[in-house]
């Protein structure tokens, strides 16, 4: 065990600070508000062409589809990531997180080229086409179709809980293409264009007021054939390889220690009673609680890349960090909205709003995280399966039978 | 950056889980309970060979000095195997002590006789936790008087380390004091009630007008009671997914319905950030002192709320067989328990944690 970083990753963390000290001013945010949406959009696309050509953005992903074209090494990664934040800096992406690996990992040559470096410029943004009103936790029942006519697939349905669909250029979707196969093995993975024609995007209001996912309907939409990943009736396989990735992002703990300051901060600010609120002993328990948990799963996440940066799986460490994670973050927004009492429920700039209504907004949206990306109880099977090694519920037929 | 066990910590801890599951079986530790006995000398013999009691002690005192997260592992082994064997007060604890606060003299005599069993430590801190009599001891001319409650490794042993209201820490022999066997749901260790009259008592001058060693000897303490309890808590948990994987009701496994499973998912979810909390606990110790204090209140607290949880969640997979004595479950329900009240309630080491950060 040692914490600290050999000299070979001190002094990248101590470029990294050198780069940032020199470059931070061109990120998006930093310079002001008075830009144009064009404006701000090239603002961004420079900032993350500048970040990969110093191998601080999709550092592992081959620079001849447009990436840094570095090795694999996750102490790195977690540097770049921990400075970012420190900085306070937005950092670069590899890309969409999902979709990019699954094409470097089973798409052709030619899907990666034309798929991969505008996604890491910025020019090819994506939404996910995945869940189904009648298909959620039970993706694999998907029923939105697609038949071959002549050099196209013809899609027919209709997808949920697309977020950014309004504005992605593209997107990745599963459809069932051989209605007569077992479930699992009748879904094909396709990537198309936005603004093909037979394309309707309504956006879904979430409780939370903003509609920050949408409902896709597709009407004979036509996609040529060759706009498959990977081969027809292979596409649950390959969403598992997407999926993965996605997990890995809900959870962070970096996220819970940042938001615990801010619990912090409000409560020694805020009073009643002429008392602050982080006087008080009943929610400066409940405060250390959290803050038990936070620093837990912290270390946690040690654990992980250390796994990770000897190339080991890290097993049962890594399966809990979406149900504990999102679930932390919700009791920490829980634990402000308690402890202001009616300010708490303050909302829609409300005068008397407290930090901008954060605390409503993020209790409400954490109770999303913990629903969608795997529900708590979906990923409770996971463990109890796949970690712990308990059996599988039996199938619904063999049970009634 | 490394945070794992090496493979020697490893080898440490395969090796004193291999040993307890060959010599402290259910069944022995029962058989030692039996009559309040809460140390199994078969067990003290077997562990003194490992080197088990010299973890901590320098080599120059006939210890291995390994460190704090070794003696964690070992912790964490001997809740696993709900042993009878007085480590937290005598092989951690006092020998952190002595080394840090006795006088050579001291140093010399008391710590090779940890290393080699040849003699055990009660640990009378009560006094700095929590005061619960009305008469504290205190010491005049070289002499002690008073009384402390839940004395830790007190019932076999054969010399005290008492505190005082100053932080002050003295040595006493316990066969100059008043002693009672308190009676604890936990019978796998002893909490013990000495009373002193006038008895001699010998200063560790390292803790005289410093009560910062007391500090740490209790942020030490907490940290191994935290090992302690994950270890019971993950033999719980391995109990409970083996039970519901064998367990057949309705033509199912017990394990394959989601509500039997989810209470094992939650224990896993719940305990293995514990892990890692602990050994940041363990490691900060000797690697990041700076860190101990409040870092050993969370792992201590936190670990006592986990461990409380997966403790009744394991009662409730294994249904009425876990209520019984017949399965014998509620040892290791019993041993979180004890842990959770030991120097310091969650409650109470979590306020702690909050005044060290200004809070």
């Amino acid at each position: 065990m040692d914490l600290e970083y050999s000299a070979e990753y001190e002094q990248y963390r101590q470029d990294l600070r050198k780069f940032l000290d020199e470059n931070k001013h061109r990120s998006p945010g930093m310079s002001g508000t008075a830009f144009t949406g064009e404006e701000r959009e090239k603002i961004a696309r420079d900032w993350q062409a500048l970040l990969i050509e110093n191998g601080y953005a999709a550092r592992t992903i081959p620079k001849e589809y447009g990436g840094a074209g570095q090795e694999p090494d996750p102490l790195k990664a977690h540097i770049i990531a921990e400075e970012f934040a420190r900085y306070r800096v937005r950092p670069g992406h590899s890309g969409d997180n999902r979709l990019v690996p699954t094409v470097l990992d089973l798409g052709t040559e030619e899907q990666k080229r034309w798929l991969v470096p505008p996604t890491l410029r910025g020019e090819m943004t994506w939404c996910q086409g995945y869940s189904e009103p009648q298909s959620g936790s039970d993706l694999a029942s998907l029923s939105t179709r697609a038949h071959v006519d002549g050099d196209d697939f013809v899609i027919n349905g209709q997808k949920i809980w697309t977020s950014g669909a309004q504005r992605a250029d593209m997107i990745f979707c599963l459809v069932r293409t051989e209605p007569d196969a077992p479930k699992h093995q009748g879904i094909s993975y396709l990537v198309f264009s936005m603004k093909t024609p037979g394309i309707e995007v309504r956006p879904l209001v979430t409780m939370t007021g903003e509609a920050t996912f949408n409902e896709v309907f597709f009407t004979d939409v036509r996609v040529p054939t060759t706009q498959i990943i990977g081969k027809r009736g292979e596409g649950w396989f390959v969403a598992n390889n997407t999926l993965k990735y996605e997990r890995e992002g809900l959870g962070d703990p970096n996220q819970a220690e940042s938001r615990l300051r801010e619990v912090v901060a409000i409560l020694e600010r805020e009073t009643v009673d002429g008392q602050r609120i982080i006087d008080n002993p009943v929610y400066r328990d409940r405060l250390l609680r959290l803050q038990g948990q936070v620093l837990a799963m912290k270390y946690n996440s040690m654990r992980i890349l250390t796994s990770r940066s000897k190339g080991e799986e890290p097993g049962l460490p890594r399966w809990i960090v979406k149900l504990q994670g999102c679930e932390l973050n919700h009791q920490l927004a829980g634990l402000v909205i308690d402890a202001l009492g009616e300010l708490g429920t303050l909302y829609y700039n409300s005068p008397l709003l407290r930090d901008r209504g954060m605390w409503q907004q993020r209790y409400m949206m954490d109770l999303g995280l913990i629903i969608g990306g795997g529900t708590a109880q979906i990923q409770k099977n996971i463990i109890g399966e796949r970690a712990l090694g308990l059996p599988k519920e039996p199938k619904y037929t063999e049970a009634s039978s | 950056m490394d945070f794992a066990l090496s493979e020697e910590q490893q080898f440490l801890q395969s090796t004193v889980s291999d040993y307890l599951a060959a010599n402290c079986t259910l069944d022995r530790v029962r058989e030692c309970v039996k009559d309040f006995q809460t140390t199994d000398p078969n067990l003290t013999e077997g562990l003194v060979a490992l080197g088990v009691p010299g973890v901590v002690i320098p080599e120059e005192f006939g210890g291995t000095e390994l460190g704090y997260l070794e003696a964690a592992l070992i912790a964490e082994a001997l809740g696993g195997a709900i042993a009878p064997f007085p480590f937290i007060g005598t092989s951690v604890i006092a020998p952190y002590l002595i080394t840090r606060g006795g006088s050579d003299e001291q140093r010399a005599s008391l710590l090779p006789k940890i290393a080699t069993g040849e003699i055990q430590f009660g640990i009378a801190f009560t006094e700095s936790i929590g005061r619960r009599v009305s008469n504290p001891t205190q010491v005049s001319d070289d002499r002690m008087s008073g009384e402390q409650t839940f004395v830790i490794d007190g019932s076999d042993c054969e010399l005290l380390l008492v505190s005082t209201d100053s932080g002050s820490i003295y040595v006493v022999e316990s066969h100059a004091v008043e002693r009672e066997e308190l009676k604890s749901i936990d019978r796998t260790r002893s909490l013990t009630r000495v009373k002193l009259d006038n008895t001699p008592c010998e200063v560790l001058p390292g803790t005289v007008d410093n009560t910062s060693l007391l500090t740490n000897a209790l942020d030490i303490g907490r940290i191994m009671i935290a090992a302690d309890t994950l270890g019971a808590a993950q033999t719980m948990l391995e109990k409970s997914v083996e039970y519901a994987g064998e367990r057949k009701q309705f033509n199912r496994v017990i394990g394959s319905f989601q509500a039997v499973k989810h209470m094992c998912a939650e224990m896993a979810a719940e305990l293995e950030p514990c892990r890692s909390l602990v050994w940041y606990a363990a490691h900060s110790v000797l690697a990041i002192p700076s860190e101990t204090h409040i870092v050993a209140c969370h792992a201590k607290a936190h670990l006592s709320e986990v461990g409380q949880f997966v403790a009744r969640k394991s009662t409730e997979v294994h249904g009425g067989m876990g209520f019984t004595d017949l399965l014998g479950l509620h040892y290791w329900f019993k041993r979180i328990g004890l842990n959770r009240q030991l120097l310091g309630t969650p409650d109470q080491v979590r306020e702690q944690a909050a005044q060290a950060q200004g809070w």
